[in-house]
C-alpha cells in the first residue's frame, strides 16, 4: 500500500473515504426477484452498485471505497480500494468488479453456511445483521482518522432492503450516536417495500440522506445524483428532503417495534406493557400509581 | 478521540498561567512574554517521564492512554452489578453560580466568574448527554439576594446562552437565599425525579437574612442532595451542608482542578433508594412529521410548515420534544433521547488482553487482522498487544478496544454473529 501512494497526498475538501453496507441477505433478495410488480434481482442489482463504486473511484483519484456485507450469520469487509491497487497495480475496472464478484461470492456462501446451522433464522427472522456491519463500518473509519491529520472525509452509505430486526435496536442506537459523535453521516438508499425506522433515525440524527427510490430500475441514476456528492458539495445541492422519521422504539421483553410504552425511571428500559418489576435493574414498581397525576396537576399551575 | 485531543488541549491552556498571576491584569490573561509563553503553553517538563534507573525519557504517550484507559475499565467492570444499573437517571439539577464580588478575582484564569461560566458550558453539555431525561435550571446569586436565570428545562443551548448575557459580579452570596430559592421550585418536580443543587462557590462568606441552619435541615428533609464545588478555600457551611444533604463537597487547587471536579456531577449519582421511588411511566415515542408538510401544532395553535411531532395516541400536532401531550396527557420523548444511555444498562464486557507469542502458537496464520478495522496485528513495533473479545474470540487492535468500549459500546464480532444478542443477561 504505501509504495504506490503518493507521499502527501493532497486531501481536498471533496476527498471521500465511502463504507458502503450492502444487505447480502438471501431471503430479502430471494423476495424481491419473486414479486410479481417488481423483478429486481441480486445481481441486477450488482449491474448498478459495481458502476457506482467504479464512478466513486473515478470521481477523485484519492477517494477510498471501502465494502462491508451485512449477510444473515455473519458481516464481513468485501472490498477495500486501499489494498486493492497495491495487488493489482491499478484500479483498472474490469479488475474492481472481479474482485468485488469474487469476494461476494465467498461471503455469500459462507454466510449461507453459518446460517443454516441456525434454525430460527430459517424460522423467519429475515433481518440481516445491520448493526454488526454499522460497527465494523465505524471502526474502519476511526482507523483512517487515526491516519494522520490529513484523512478523507468519511462517510457510510447503507443500501439496505431487510426488515430492521427489533432486537438490533440497542446496538443500532449505540452504533448511531458514535457515528453523530465522530461527525460520520450515514446515508441510507431502501431497497425494500417499506421504509426503515432504523435508517430513518440513522440519516436524521448523524445529518445523512435518507432515500427510498421509486424505481429500482434507474437505481444507478439515483446513486450518482445523490449519494456520489461529497459533503462539501452537499451544502450547494438540494438533496432529497426526509420524508418523516420514524421514532419507534424496541421493547426490552419481546422485542416488538412500539410507539407506545412504559419506562422505568430508574434505567429507562422500555416495556410494551406494566410489569411489577423490571427486568433489567430489578426496581420494584408495585407502589405509587398516581405519578403521573401528581404531575399533570403541577405542570397545569 | 477527536474530541478528547481537543480537551486535552484547552485544558492545558486553561492550567497555563498559573505562574505569573501577580503581573496579570484584571481582564487580561493575553499579555504574556514570549519566554512565559513557551513554558505556560507547552509545559516541555509534563511530556518527560522517568524510567527506573532514574534517566528521564520522552513520555510514551499511546501506551500510557492505553493503560489509563484499561483501568478504568475495568475498574467500571468490577463493580457490582446493582451499582452499576441502579442510577438515579431522571434528575432534576439546579446550578447556583456565585456572582459575587469574590467571583470576579483573577487567582484562575482570566477570572473565576469567566472560568465557572466556560465551566457550566461544558457541564452543561456533558449533563444532557448523560441524562438525556433530565432538567437542568440556573441560579445565580448576587448583591444578596438569589436569582432564577432559568427554569428547569431539557435544552442546553438556551441555557448557555442566557448565562453568557448575565455575568457581571457584585455585591455578597448569600448561600441561605439561594438554597431556599431552589427549594421552592424543587418542591414541584416528580417524586421519581432526583432533586439536586450544584453549587460553584467563589465566596468564603454567606450572608444570610435568617438561620441557614433551618433551611439545610428542611433541604435535608425534602430529599434535595447538594453539593458544593468551592474556588477558594473549603468553608464549614458548605462542608456541613453537603454531609448533611447526602452531596459532595470539593474545592479545587486550579483551573484544570475545577473542570475535573465539575465534571465529576455530570454522570449519573448512584441512587439512594429512599430518595426516589422507582416508576413505570407511560411514554410516547412521536413520529416525526415529513417537510413541507402543514399542520396547526397543539402547542402554539398556529399552523406550521414542516418538522413537528405527532402523538402516537390522539395524532394532536406537537413542535418539541420531551413535553406532554396538550390533548391526551401522554409523556412525550424522542426515543434516541432514551437510548443514549442504554450504553449504561449494557456495557461491553472487558476484551481479554492477548500477547502476540500466544498468538503465534493458537493460529495457524501468522498475519492476523483486528476484526474491527482490517489493521494487521503482527508489525505494530514495540507494542505488540492484542485483545480478544471473550464472548465471540475474535482480535481486536488497542485502538479499536479503546473505541469499542469509550464510544461505540457494540462489540463488532459479536454483532457479526447470530446466537448472543446484545441484550439479555449481560447485566
Ligand atoms: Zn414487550
Ligand atoms: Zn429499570
Ligand atoms: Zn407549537
Ligand atoms: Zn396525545
Ligand atoms: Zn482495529
Ligand atoms: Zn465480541
Amino acid at each position: 500500500m504505501a509504495s504506490l501512494v503518493p507521499p502527501p497526498k493532497l486531501y481536498t475538501d471533496d476527498v471521500s473515504l465511502i463504507v458502503i453496507i450492502l444487505d447480502t441477505n438471501p431471503f430479502f433478495w430471494g423476495t424481491l426477484s419473486n414479486t410479481s410488480a417488481l423483478t429486481f434481482s441480486f445481481s441486477k442489482f450488482l449491474n448498478h452498485m459495481i458502476p457506482f463504486v467504479n464512478s466513486l473511484l473515478l470521481l477523485n483519484q484519492l477517494n477510498h471505497v471501502v465494502l462491508i456485507a451485512s449477510g444473515v450469520a455473519s458481516c464481513g469487509y468485501i472490498y477495500d480500494s486501499a489494498t486493492a491497487v497495491a495487488s493489482d497495480g491499478g484500479q483498472k475496472v474490469p479488475a474492481v468488479c472481479s474482485e468485488i464478484l469474487s469476494r461476494l461470492e465467498e461471503f455469500v456462501a459462507k454466510d449461507q453456511r453459518l446460517g443454516k446451522g441456525d434454525l430460527r433464522t430459517v424460522a423467519g427472522s429475515m433481518s440481516s445483521l445491520f448493526s454488526g456491519a454499522l460497527s465494523l463500518a465505524l471502526c474502519y473509519i476511526q482507523r483512517v482518522f487515526r491516519s494522520g491529520m490529513q484523512h478523507p472525509q468519511p462517510r457510510i452509505l447503507c443500501l439496505q432492503g431487510s426488515p430492521d430486526g427489533p432486537e438490533q435496536y440497542v446496538a443500532v442506537m449505540n452504533a448511531i450516536f458514535s457515528a453523530q459523535r465522530s461527525m460520520v453521516p450515514i446515508d441510507s438508499c431502501v431497497l425494500g417495500m417499506q421504509h426503515s425506522a432504523f435508517l430513518q433515525q440513522a440519516s436524521y440524527i448523524t445529518g445523512g440522506v435518507y432515500l427510498k427510490p421509486q424505481q429500482l430500475d434507474g437505481l444507478f441514476e439515483y446513486f450518482t445524483a445523490v449519494f456520489a456528492t461529497d459533503l462539501q458539495s452537499r451544502t450547494f445541492l438540494e438533496l432529497p428532503r426526509p420524508v418523516g422519521v420514524d421514532f419507534r422504539a424496541s421493547c426490552f421483553c419481546h422485542k416488538k417495534t412500539i410507539d407506545m410504552g412504559y419506562v422505568c425511571s430508574v434505567c429507562l428500559s422500555i416495556f410494551c406493557k406494566h410489569h411489577k418489576k423490571c427486568s433489567t435493574c430489578g426496581s420494584d414498581f408495585s407502589h405509587g400509581h398516581s405519578e403521573l397525576d401528581r404531575k399533570r396537576k403541577h405542570s397545569e399551575v | 478521540m477527536a474530541a478528547n485531543g481537543d480537551e486535552k488541549r484547552s485544558r492545558r491552556e486553561d492550567a497555563g498561567g498559573e505562574e505569573e498571576e501577580e503581573e496579570e491584569e484584571e481582564n487580561g490573561g493575553m499579555i504574556m512574554e514570549a519566554w512565559e509563553r513557551a513554558y505556560a503553553d507547552e509545559r516541555s517538563w509534563e511530556s518527560l517521564q522517568e524510567d527506573e534507573s532514574g534517566l528521564l525519557r520522552p513520555l510514551d504517550t499511546a501506551s500510557i492512554l492505553h493503560a489509563h484507559y484499561r483501568r478504568r475499565l475495568l475498574r467500571r467492570a468490577s463493580a457490582p452489578a446493582s451499582s452499576r444499573i441502579q442510577k438515579g437517571l431522571i434528575r432534576y439539577l439546579y446550578l447556583v453560580i456565585d456572582l459575587s464580588r469574590a467571583a470576579s478575582e483573577t487567582d484562575y484564569r482570566p477570572s473565576r466568574m469567566v472560568l465557572v461560566s466556560k465551566g457550566v458550558e461544558t457541564f452543561v453539555r456533558e449533563f444532557f448527554d448523560q441524562n438525556p431525561l433530565s432538567h437542568i435550571g440556573l441560579v445565580i446569586i448576587k448583591d444578596g439576594v438569589a436569582h432564577r436565570l432559568t427554569d428547569l428545562g431539557g435544552t442546553p443551548d438556551s441555557q448557555i446562552k442566557v448565562l453568557m448575557g448575565k455575568r457581571e459580579c457584585s455585591g455578597e452570596a448569600s448561600l441561605q437565599n439561594a438554597l431556599e430559592l431552589v427549594r421552592d421550585y424543587l418542591g414541584q418536580v416528580p417524586s421519581y425525579g432526583h432533586r439536586e443543587v450544584l453549587i460553584l462557590y467563589s465566596s468564603l462568606n454567606t450572608c444570610d437574612p435568617g438561620d441557614i441552619m433551618e433551611t439545610i435541615e428542611k433541604c435535608k428533609k425534602d430529599k434535595i442532595r447538594c453539593s458544593v464545588v468551592g474556588l477558594s478555600a473549603e468553608i464549614y457551611i458548605c462542608k456541613y451542608l453537603c454531609e448533611e444533604t447526602g452531596g459532595s463537597y470539593t474545592v479545587a487547587l486550579d483551573e484544570s482542578h475545577f473542570k475535573e471536579l465539575l465534571l465529576e456531577h455530570a454522570p449519573p449519582p448512584a441512587a439512594i433508594a429512599e430518595y426516589a421511588a422507582a416508576n413505570l411511566i407511560k411514554m410516547g415515542f412521536p413520529q416525526r412529521g415529513a417537510d413541507g408538510v402543514i399542520a396547526i401544532c397543539s402547542c402554539h395553535k398556529e399552523a406550521k410548515v414542516g418538522g413537528g411531532y405527532t402523538c402516537p395516541r390522539c395524532k394532536a400536532r406537537i413542535c418539541e420534544l420531551p413535553t406532554e401531550c396538550r390533548l391526551c396527557g401522554l409523556t412525550l420523548v424522542s426515543s434516541p433521547h432514551l437510548a443514549r444511555s442504554y450504553h449504561h444498562l449494557f456495557p461491553v464486557t472487558p476484551f481479554n488482553e492477548v500477547t502476540s507469542m500466544l498468538l503465534n502458537k493458537s493460529n495457524r496464520k501468522t498475519s492476523q487482522t483486528c476484526f474491527g478495522c482490517q489493521q494487521s496485528l503482527g508489525n505494530h513495533g514495540s507494542t505488540s498487544l492484542h485483545v480478544s473479545c471473550p464472548k465471540c474470540n475474535q482480535l481486536f487492535c488497542l485502538d479499536c478496544d479503546m473505541y469499542i468500549h469509550e464510544s461505540l459500546h457494540n462489540c463488532p464480532g459479536c454483532e457479526s454473529q447470530r446466537e448472543s444478542r446484545s441484550y439479555d443477561a449481560k447485566a
